[in-house]
């Protein structure tokens, strides 16, 4: 294959991009090289083991996928609202939806709320990092090389342009030929591995490391929410693992499992790929929840109503997200009873739903609320989830469904969960806890600004969508060439933009708030109205994060610590600190599966099984590497606790 | 972590860490389990879509699956062989026991291997149909199992041999013989409802 | 003052929203809301049933969410002591009140969807005094990026349009040449999957003449949005004028010409006095692989769209 024929070439935009990736890069080495940079990168960032650091890098890459699929809806909705400025032809924008529902799903809302999970959870249940260190490395490296891989599919060999739900046979070897298919598979597998690995992590970290005294029911509802997400994870995960490598089979080595030919059954993938789909969708919204019942809790200054029945619709809910995934498809033709049955498991999911809604209504029941940030983000959720939650049953009833399927109908139902509950937990949540992360808080009026430019925006844009979808508009349509459909379809590009002003104005706050606000002085940061154990830690949090594990025996302690003045610097307590090492072997090892992924891509074997080798002894070494950690002195947490708390 | 270290009780368990490791193990092989049903169900649902190719009762024969099944099965007894020589402190019977075991692996390898490129001649290949894809991506997949954990048993006998039973090798050789046990469980599977129920339909 | 500042500008958008509301619904030209056939009919009537419920909802939870807004805002002038309960952390019965009601809403939901999932599998009922016609059947089989009408009794094929009777069921026996489509006339009622080496089946009907649009709803490639077609309902007697005048006036359909035809890409209108199902029928096993085995490199070119045949009153 000549260099010509991989990058990609004919279009302005790609051209542009192409000149803005290298820009990029040649400005962030320059930089680096300039500010002598590298060794602290390397040496800080790059080898680090820390669950807070890696899980700022998972919400910084999070952040910049964000902006990635953003711009891919920005270009459709121009595309759909100006039909006559032939912007961008119908393969153009096939890989547009195609990149945009991929990159916002698996390279955003999971790594986004993997990212909070990886600083939050360990810090709520007194916990001094993961099980495993290494491990979690790993997965972010891995989660990290398959988004880039999937990124540069845009300038080199092209994009997807199936879906992201990839369905075949059109995804097939025969009709979706090149490298383009393949970056959508190599990109998910490879960063799916890192996925698994994290929800077996954080499932040993929570069930292995609370602090003394704190059970199950004792823990903090954002940490239950993980761990069930996490069931869901190592449940749901292999599935897409083992789809994902048929179709790469079928189309690199040409088995016959999706194939028209040879006797291959395609619809097999869309079941494959729906039963760990749906699962999927909790898997991005049951941490969302578990968010938002923290935000609401701590600024209504009262404790969650119905804690019990949170938890448990959390794990009835997981349960159903494993039952329903045909509802995704009942237009195949499976027959009335097979319909009737998932249609009302598919409705059932209402119910425990509907227990947490209204929990968190009566959570403000007698509440004083404070409207900050992460409040605004998290009262909103309410009134706009429940538009996506009946407009979800709606879809679940079959027989309506065969009208709204494949239409707008359905898109306007997904992004008003997806985003509505997601994307809106994500900024809450990093809103919220932003101060543990970065020693600061980010500015509120900025903050009110973006809220209410990304809110207004998101109504305006997906609202309309109902009634494109029931004039019967198909979704990933490339043109508006109806022209009853042009006004709303305006309306819904005039909110996207709203959202995408939203989201530059949050990003700026970052910037904003990096150079003006105030620095945190205690740990408590929202005015002392922290109920969990992360907000009993210092800020900047100290990297073995408790000095002394306090006992647990209730549900938000940090409350009682509080009243009885205890903190996490008990002077009586203190023990050595046993932490693992920093080390390079985890982003080496995931580049030299980068490597195996990229040839496998392109078919060139060599290179496969050059990386793949390189990743098997990778993996000899770790088994080889008996380094034990380090302990940290008693003295030096006396020092660092002292400084800290201005002792 | 490693502040919690136990005095009695299996080597493997003494330290924090190691119960981490053998829990966080656990859980991984119930994905596993999860990923082998999805190939099993995948099986299932593309049996008798063998195209042109032949049938499955054509080439099946019941005389090399059952040494194969022999094979294994023995294998997974000397694994427990070589855990017994672990807890009563033994190295060398440790290391004979599973060098046994991996003697019975790699024999096992190498009939899957003559029988699957025995299907090849006869014509039925990866690439020939539906259901020859799902059979060897099936077994293929508990192969590359077996030959996996045949390459991680033999880098754990070198760190035995140079260190010696501690709580992190004796973790680690724990964890190996819960995945040569569970490999074992599988090829159950595979034997009854591929081979035996593919020789009878 | 700045929370009333607030406040003001949540309630701001409940109008805001309305209007959007009634905007789309006031303009009852909504396809799927405004049904031509009785399959159209049930699915609308089930998506109003539902909708009473889902406003029912939103009512409740709107209403709500708002009172404990407005109430139990830190700042509202004239709080009193007992307002603020933070150790309230739960009561059963409304727990359970809360738990039962979305239930039984389920339950009233399910049984009008299992019903009508029963009755679209069957040919719909003839209105109240009218003979039961036996229905028309029509393969429709979907190719990359176009659809072939056969009508088997009338052995004629017509290409990317569709002529059907008023007041008789028509079943439709779907299929694909290639890669999985969806036949949606969303005046006529909802659709189903065009999948290649099976059939589906899907009863329609249309109650008033008139011509609808019907579509590939699926998802399918390059050509996907040119896939759509015209539906012309007409009497009975019109429509059998039309099969009479396809059966004289155009020509058979040969296998070389039907192979051209199905090559990937884009096609006008044609007609034709005899079907594809007699050379081949891509429903079974031996016909879900004609397309690809013959024209698998034509896959891979682009035909690079940029736009496509619009409405008439489109400006």
């Amino acid at each position: 294959m000549h260099i010509t024929d991989i990058l990609v070439t004919g279009e302005p935009i790609i051209y542009a991009a192409m000149v803005s990736i290298a820009l990029v890069t040649v400005a962030i080495v320059f930089l680096l090289t300039y500010f002598k940079k590298w060794g602290w990168l390397w040496r800080e960032w790059l080898t680090t083991v820390d669950h807070k650091k890696i899980g700022i890098m998972y919400i910084l890459s999070a952040l910049a996928m964000l902006f990635r699929g953003g711009m891919d809806a920005m270009m459709m909705r121009v595309q759909l609202a100006f039909p006559n400025l032939g912007f961008l032809d119908s393969q153009h924008y096939n890989e547009i939806f195609t990149t945009h529902g991929t990159i916002m799903i698996i390279f955003m809302a999971m790594p986004f709320l993997i990212g909070l999970m990886n600083i939050i959870v360990p810090l709520q249940i007194g916990a001094r990092d993961f099980a495993f260190p290494y491990l979690n490395a790993l997965s972010f490296w891995s989660f990290f090389f398959g988004a880039m891989l999937f990124n540069i599919s845009f300038v080199i060999g092209g994009s997807p342009d199936a879906g992201w739900t990839s369905y075949t046979p059109l995804s097939g070897a025969a009709m979706s030929p090149g490298p383009g298919q393949n970056f959508y598979l190599m990109g998910l597998q490879l960063s799916g591995i890192g996925t698994l690995a994290t929800g077996i992590n954080l499932m040993v970290t929570i069930l292995k490391m609370r602090a003394p005294g704190m059970k199950l029911f004792h823990m903090p509802i954002f940490t239950w929410s993980t761990l069930v997400t996490c069931f869901i994870i190592v449940f749901a995960f292999p599935i897409l693992t083992v789809a994902l490598a048929l179709l790469t089979i079928d189309r690199i080595f040409g088995s016959q499992f999706f194939t028209l030919t040879g006797e291959g059954l395609p619809m097999m993938w869309a079941n494959l790929f729906w039963m760990w789909g749906h699962p999927e969708v909790y898997i991005v919204i049951l941490p969302a929840f578990g968010i938002f019942s923290e935000v609401i809790a701590t600024f209504a200054k009262k404790r969650l109503f119905g804690y019990n029945a949170m938890v448990w619709s959390m794990i009835i809910i997981a349960l159903l997200s494993f039952l329903v995934w045909v509802h995704h498809f009942f237009t195949m033709g499976a027959g009335a009873f097979v319909n009737s049955v998932f249609s009302v498991s598919t409705m059932l999911i209402a119910v425990p739903t509907g227990v947490k809604i209204f929990n968190w209504l009566a959570t403000l029941y007698k509440s004083k609320i404070e409207f900050t940030v992460p409040m605004l983000w998290s009262l909103s959720f309410i009134p706009s989830f429940i538009l996506g939650g009946v407009t979800g049953v709606m879809l679940g009833m079959a027989a309506a469904d065969y009208q709204f399927h494949n239409s707008y109908f359905l898109v306007a139902h997904f992004h008003y969960v997806l985003i509505a509950g997601t994307v809106f937990a994500c900024f809450a949540g990093l809103v919220f806890w932003y101060p543990k992360m970065f020693g600061h808080k980010m500015n509120e009026r900025i903050g009110k600004w973006a809220f209410w430019l990304f809110f207004a925006g998101f109504h305006v844009c997906f609202f309309p969508q109902y009634f494109l979808g029931l004039d019967g508009m198909p979704r990933r349509l490339f043109i508006t060439n109806i022209a009853e459909w042009l006004p709303l379809n305006i309306i819904s590009t005039v909110g996207a933009f709203g959202m995408g002003l939203g989201f530059a104005v949050f990003v700026y706050n970052i910037y904003y708030s990096y150079r003006y606000s105030e620095r945190e002085t205690t740990g408590d940061s929202w005015n002392g109205n922290g109920r969990t154990l992360e907000w009993a830690t210092t800020t900047p949090v100290p990297f073995y994060n408790f000095a002394t594990v306090p006992y647990v025996d209730e549900i938000d302690p940090y409350v009682r610590m509080k009243e009885e003045g205890k903190t996490t610097f008990d002077e009586t307590k203190l023990k050595p600190i046993h932490m693992p090492s920093y080390t390079g072997q985890p982003i080496i090892m995931m580049s030299f599966l980068g490597l195996a992924s990229f040839g496998l891509i392109f078919e060139w074997i060599p290179v496969a099984i050059a990386g793949l080798i390189g990743g098997v002894v990778m993996m000899i070494v770790r088994s080889f590497d008996y380094d034990d950690g380090y302990y940290v002195s008693v003295e030096e947490i006396k020092r660092i606790e002292r400084k800290a708390r201005g002792l | 972590m490693a502040a919690e270290e136990l005095k009695t009780g299996p080597l493997e368990y003494r330290s924090q860490e190691g119960r981490m490791g053998i829990l966080g193990f656990w859980i991984f092989l119930g994905a596993e389990v999860v990923l082998f049903a999805t190939l099993f169900a995948t099986y299932a649902v593309l049996f008798g879509r063998t195209a042109d190719a032949p049938t499955p009762a054509e080439l099946f024969e019941p005389g090399i699956v059952l040494i194969m099944t022999f094979l294994l099965l023995t294998s997974s007894f000397t694994c427990g062989l070589a855990v017994n020589e672990m807890r009563k402190g033994n190295t060398k019977g440790l290391t004979i026991w599973m060098v046994i075991t991996l003697a019975l692996g790699v024999a096992f390898l190498g009939f899957e291997i003559y029988e699957f490129v025995h299907y090849a001649h006869e014509g039925a290949t990866l690439q020939s149909s539906a259901y020859w894809s799902a059979f060897f991506v099936l077994a293929g997949t508990h192969g590359l199992h077996v030959t996996l954990g045949i390459g991680w048993a033999i880098l754990l006998l070198i760190q035995i041999a140079k260190r010696g039973l501690t709580n992190k090798t004796s973790r680690k050789f724990f964890v190996i013989s819960l995945y040569w046990h569970f490999l074992d469980v599988i090829w159950i599977f595979i034997f009854t409802s591929v081979y035996l129920i593919g020789m009878v339909i | 003052m700045k929370n009333k500042h607030l406040r003001s500008r949540w309630l701001g958008l409940l109008p805001f929203s309305l209007i959007l509301f009634l905007s789309g619904c006031g303009n009852l030209e909504m396809t799927v809301l405004n049904p031509k056939g009785p399959v159209a009919q049930s699915q609308y009537d089930l998506i109003m049933y539902s909708l009473w419920f889902m406003l029912g909802i939103i009512v409740v939870v709107f209403g709500l969410f708002a009172f404990m807004l407005i109430k139990y805002r830190a700042n509202r002038p004239g709080r009193k002591e007992s307002d603020y309960e933070p150790n309230l952390h739960g009561n059963t019965m409304i727990e359970i009140v809360w738990t039962v009601i979305p239930l039984i809403i389920v339950i009233l939901l399910s049984i009008p969807t299992v019903t009508t999932l029963f009755d679209l599998e069957k040919a719909p009922e003839p209105a109240d005094g009218q003979e039961p016609k036996e229905p028309l059947v029509i393969h429709a089989t979907a190719a990359d990026w176009k659809w072939f009408f056969s009508y088997p009794e009338q052995d004629i094929e017509t290409v990317n349009y569709l002529h059907i009777p008023t007041d008789r069921p028509i079943e439709f026996m779907l299929t694909s040449a290639d890669s999985m489509s969806a036949l949606w006339i969303p005046a006529l009622g909802g659709q189903k999957y065009n999948m290649a080496g099976m059939m589906t089946k899907l009863y329609l009907q249309a109650d008033e003449e008139g011509v609808y649009d019907g579509r590939n709803s699926n998802f399918n490639g390059e050509g996907f949005a040119a896939q759509t077609f015209k539906v012309h309902a007409e009497s009975e007697e019109d429509f059998n004028s039309w099969v009479e005048e396809i059966q004289n006036e155009a020509p058979e359909l040969t296998q070389e010409q039907y192979n051209e035809l199905v090559k990937p890409g884009l096609t006008d209108e044609a007609s034709f006095s005899s079907t594809h199902l007699d050379f081949v029928n891509h429903a079974t096993t031996d016909g879900a692989d004609y397309v690809v085995e013959r024209y698998r490199e034509l896959y891979g070119e682009k035909i690079e769209l940029y736009d496509i045949d619009r409405e008439e009153t489109f400006e």
